[in-house]
C-alpha cells in the first residue's frame, strides 16, 4: 500500500515540531529554517498551514531535470533527489507549481520531502494529527467521516 | 552542549558589539535562562544601581534547551533590575524569537551602557549590528514590527519591541516579541527604552544541535510528550480553553478577587471565562476564540487567538482591531476584568490587544486601573484628573480609555503608568495599593488560597504566581491535594515549588509542562541533550541555588524581611463569600517557618551558611 502525506490545516497550532523532526531527520540538526515541511502563519486570519510536497505523480520536477537526478521511489511514491547527480541547476525549483523543491546554497544541490524513506517523521512529531501518513488511495477518509457524522439520520428516507 | 558557549555582549554608550565566551562553570551550577543570566547580572551589576539609568543592565537569555524539539522549548527570559519594584526582574516569554536566537547561535544578549539615540540590534547568525531606530521611535510595537519585517525581508525574521508606553515610562513595560507575546512583567520593557534600545530583530539559520545522546534525547522527547498529551490539564484543558480554563474554578472556590481585592469572588465571572470566549456572539455568530496556538515547540498550544465583536463600541471604525491577534491569558482576564469588575469579554479583549500593541503588562494595568476606581469611588480621584470620565467599578468604558491612555502615556495614562503602590501613594491612601514590593497581584486570592499568600510574599520579583504556583497543589491537586484554606504546611510547598520552578525557568521550557511533568520528566531529557550528569537531585539543587541568589540580590538592593509582607486588606479584612467566608491569610504563621527551612535569618537574610552550602558568591 502506497500512502501519502495528509495535512489539516485546521488541526495545526503553529508549534514547528514538524519542522524540527524534519530538520532533525535529514540536517542532523534542529533547525526550521532547513525543513522541507514548512508552517505558514496567516496572523490576521488566525490560521496555520504545514505546506510540503504531495508527490505528484507526473512530477514536474521530475520532467524538467536534464540530469534525471530526480526519481520515483516505487516503493513510497516519493520523489527522490539523488545528491550524488543533481549538478544544481535549480531547473526543477522553476518547474514546480508548488515551490515544495528548493535550492540549498550550503550543498549546492536541492532538496524537497522524500517522506523519510516511507516513515515521514514530521507526521509522527505531529501532536495535534493535523499531519498524518495515510493510505495514498483514501486520504479524504476523515473528511469523508467527518461530513458523514454531520447528516441528520432523522431526515433519511426509509 | 546545547547551550551554544557564546554570548553577544552589546554596549550601547560606545555602540560596540563583541562576542564572548559563555562561563561553562556558571552554566554547570545555574543551568541557563533566568539562573544563569542572574548570575551574569549579580557579578556585573551594583543591586543599589538606578534601574533606569545606564548602570542597569538588560540580558536576553535562553536556556540550554530553547531551540531543541523538547515540548515547549522556545523560552527565553529577560532579566534586570526591576524599575517597578527594585527588586530583580526576570520575565519569561514564549513566541518564537528564544529559539531563533539560539538558532543564530547565541546562548545570551547582554545590554550594558546607553545609547545617546534610539536604536535597535539586528542579527543575523554570527553577525550582529547596532541599527538606528530613529523613524521607529514614537511607533507602537506592531507598527514596528511591520516596518521592521518589511525592512528585513525574510519573513521568518523574529522581532521583540518596546512600544509607547515603555518609552513614556510607564513602570510596568514589557517586551513583547513576535506581535503577542510578552516578558510581561516588571517593567523590563521600561528598562529597555530607557537605554534608547527599540528592538531585537533576529534571523538564525544556524540551528540547534550537539545534541550528547540522541538517539536516548529523541526516545525520552517522545515519551514526555505523551504525558503531556495524556495529562487532563496539558492535554485537555489548556488547548480547549487554554489558561481560561481557570476563571470559572478559582470563583467557585471563592479566590477571585474582585473590585481591587474588596471582594474574593465576582458575578460576572461566567462572563468572561474561557467557557464565554467560546460562545457564538449575535452580530456575527462566531466566538471569541479562533484557534489555541502553540508557541515554539510546544505540544500544549494553551496561546488564545481571538477576534472582537466589530459592532463592540471599543473597535467601532477601527479596522485595524477587526483581526485576529492574541487573546486572553487567565491572569489577564481577571485583571482587566474581575478586579476592575468589567465583565465585557469584548471590552477586555480590545485592552489586551493594546497591552500588546503597545507592550505593557495586562496584569499590572488591570490591578492599577482597579485601584484607581477604588480611589475615584473614595472621591481621592476626581473626573479633574480623568477627562470627565467616570472611573467606576464595572465601566467598560473607562477601562478601554484607561488602556488607551497608558499606551501612549497621555494624560492620566502617566499616572497609571506609575503602578498601583505610587498611585496609591499620589492620592493619599497608600493601603489600597494590592501589590508585594511594588508589583501588582495577580488572580488568586491569598484569603481563599493561603499558599499563594506566602507565594506573594516572598516571591524575588514581589507578587507574581509563577514563582511558586502552590494553586497546582491546593486546587488542583498536583502534584497532590492540600486544603487551600489551611496554611499549616505550606511553608514547606512554597519552597519546593520555588526551587524546583527556578530549575524550569533556566532550562528554557515553559513552567505550563509542569501540571503533567515533575522534575522527574524533565532531568531525562536534559541529561540526554546536555553536557554533565543531570539528575533530579541536581536540578533540585540549582534551583535552590537561584533562588537564593535573588534573594541575596535583593537583600544587597536594600530589601529585608519587612518587605515580605502583604497589603492590611488581605492580613486583616476577611473574606467576604463563598468557601473562604470569614478567612484572612494567616502569613504570620507561614513566614517564620519559611525563613527557618530556607536557613535565612529571622530577619530574612541570606546566611553565609547556605552561601557556602550552595557555592553562592559573597
Amino acid at each position: 500500500m502506497q500512502r501519502s502525506l495528509y495535512i489539516d490545516p485546521d488541526k495545526c497550532t503553529g508549534c514547528l515540531q514538524c519542522e524540527m523532526a524534519c530538520s532533525y531527520e535529514n540536517e542532523g540538526v534542529f533547525n526550521p529554517s532547513k525543513s522541507r515541511i514548512k508552517v505558514f502563519t496567516f496572523h490576521d486570519e488566525g490560521r496555520f498551514v504545514p505546506y510540503t510536497c504531495t508527490q505528484c505523480d507526473e512530477a514536474w520536477c521530475l520532467h524538467a531535470c536534464p540530469v534525471e537526478a530526480i526519481t520515483m521511489n516505487k516503493s513510497t511514491g516519493a520523489m527522490e533527489v539523488s545528491e550524488s547527480v543533481c549538478v544544481g541547476c535549480k531547473v526543477c525549483t522553476i518547474a514546480c507549481p508548488f515551490g515544495t523543491v528548493n535550492y540549498s546554497q550550503d550543498t549546492g544541490k536541492v532538496v524537497k520531502c522524500d517522506l523519510c524513506g516511507g516513515d515521514p517523521k514530521c507526521a509522527s512529531a505531529c501532536p495535534t494529527s493535523a499531519i498524518t501518513y495515510v493510505d495514498a488511495d483514501a486520504t479524504g477518509l476523515d473528511k469523508m467521516r467527518a461530513w458523514a457524522a454531520k447528516t441528520d439520520s432523522a431526515n433519511t428516507a426509509n | 552542549m546545547t547551550w551554544a558557549r557564546k554570548i553577544l555582549r552589546v554596549n550601547l554608550t560606545s555602540g560596540t558589539v563583541k562576542e564572548e565566551a559563555l562561563n561553562m562553570e556558571w552554566a554547570a551550577d545555574y543551568i541557563g535562562q533566568r539562573g544563569l543570566g542572574t548570575r551574569y547580572l549579580v557579578e556585573e551589576t551594583d543591586p543599589k544601581c538606578d534601574a533606569l539609568g545606564p548602570d542597569n543592565k538588560l540580558i536576553f537569555a535562553t536556556g540550554p534547551l530553547t531551540g531543541t524539539t523538547v515540548s515547549t522549548g522556545g523560552r527565553y527570559s529577560v532579566i534586570t533590575k526591576s524599575p517597578l519594584t527594585g527588586a530583580i526582574a526576570c520575565s519569561n516569554s514564549g513566541g518564537f524569537i528564544g529559539a531563533e536566537l539560539k538558532s543564530a547561535g547565541w546562548d545570551m544578549i547582554i545590554f550594558e551602557g546607553k545609547s545617546s539615540s534610539p536604536v535597535y540590534l539586528h542579527v543575523q547568525n554570527e553577525v550582529a549590528k547596532l541599527v538606528s531606530a530613529e523613524d521607529l521611535w514614537g511607533k507602537s510595537v506592531w507598527e514596528t514590527d511591520k516596518l521592521l519585517h518589511e525592512k528585513h525581508k525574510d519573513p521568518q525574521t523574529r522581532i521583540a519591541a518596546v512600544g509607547r508606553s515603555a518609552e513614556s515610562g510607564c513602570l510596568y513595560a514589557a517586551v513583547i516579541n513576535d506581535l503577542h507575546r510578552a516578558a510581561g512583567r516588571s517593567g523590563v520593557g521600561t528598562v529597555m527604552a530607557s537605554k534608547n534600545l527599540k528592538a531585537l530583530v533576529v534571523r538564525g539559520t544556524r540551528g540547534v544541535g550537539n545534541i550528547k545522546d540522541p538517539v536516548r534525547f529523541m526516545n525520552s522527547v517522545a515519551e514526555q510528550k505523551q504525558v503531556l498529551a495524556e495529562n487532563a490539564v496539558t492535554g485537555q484543558g489548556l488547548p480547549a480553553l487554554g489558561t481560561q480554563v481557570l476563571m470559572n474554578v478559582i470563583n467557585e472556590v471563592g479566590a477571585l478577587p474582585s473590585r481591587n481585592m474588596q471582594d474574593n469572588q465576582f458575578d460576572g465571572a461566567g462572563n468572561i471565562s474561557g467557557e464565554a470566549m467560546l460562545e457564538p456572539r449575535a452580530s456575527d455568530g462566531k466566538p471569541n476564540l479562533t484557534t489555541n496556538a502553540a508557541c515554539f515547540g510546544c505540544t500544549i498550544a494553551c496561546g488564545r487567538i481571538s477576534t472582537i465583536d466589530k459592532t463592540h463600541f471599543s473597535v467601532e471604525n477601527k479596522p485595524e482591531y477587526w483581526g485576529n491577534s492574541g487573546g486572553l491569558e487567565y491572569e489577564a482576564a481577571w485583571a482587566m476584568g474581575a478586579d476592575t469588575g468589567v465583565d465585557d469579554l469584548d471590552a477586555i479583549t480590545y485592552t489586551n490587544f493594546v497591552c500588546n500593541e503597545d507592550g505593557f503588562d495586562p496584569i499590572s494595568f488591570g490591578a492599577t486601573v482597579a485601584a484607581a476606581m477604588e480611589l475615584f469611588e473614595l472621591g481621592a480621584i476626581t473626573t479633574d484628573q480623568t477627562d470627565g470620565v467616570e472611573l467606576k467599578f464595572g465601566s467598560a468604558k473607562a477601562l478601554t480609555w484607561c488602556a488607551d491612555q497608558v499606551a501612549t502615556g497621555a494624560g492620566f495614562g502617566r499616572d497609571l503608568g506609575l503602578g498601583s503602590k505610587r498611585l496609591c501613594e499620589k492620592y493619599g491612601h497608600p493601603d489600597l495599593s494590592m501589590t508585594v514590593k511594588g508589583q501588582e497581584f495577580p488572580a488568586y486570592d491569598p484569603r481563599g488560597i493561603q499558599g499563594m499568600g506566602l507565594t506573594y510574599a516572598t516571591s524575588n520579583r514581589g507578587a507574581c504566581h509563577l514563582r511558586s504556583y502552590t494553586v497546582a497543589s491546593e486546587i488542583l491537586g498536583i502534584p497532590e491535594k492540600t486544603d487551600p484554606l489551611v496554611s499549616e504546611g505550606k511553608a514547606g510547598l512554597v519552597k519546593a515549588f520555588q526551587d524546583a520552578t527556578a530549575a524550569v525557568d533556566s532550562m528554557g521550557i515553559c513552567v505550563f509542562t509542569t501540571f503533567a511533568w515533575t522534575l522527574d520528566n524533565m532531568a531525562p531529557q536534559i541529561d540526554a541533550a546536555c553536557e554533565g550528569d543531570w539528575t533530579v537531585e541536581r536540578l533540585g539543587e540549582a534551583g535552590e541555588r537561584i533562588w537564593n541568589l535573588e534573594r541575596d540580590y535583593n537583600n544587597k538592593a536594600g530589601m529585608t524581611g519587612a518587605d515580605d509582607t502583604l497589603p492590611k486588606r488581605l492580613l486583616k479584612d476577611a473574606a467576604k463569600t463563598g468557601p473562604a467566608e470569614g478567612r484572612v491569610c494567616d502569613l504570620d504563621k507561614m513566614l517564620p517557618e519559611y525563613y527557618e527551612l530556607r536557613g535565612w535569618t529571622s530577619g530574612g537574610e541570606v546566611t553565609d551558611d547556605i552561601r557556602q552550602k550552595l557555592s553562592l558568591p559573597a
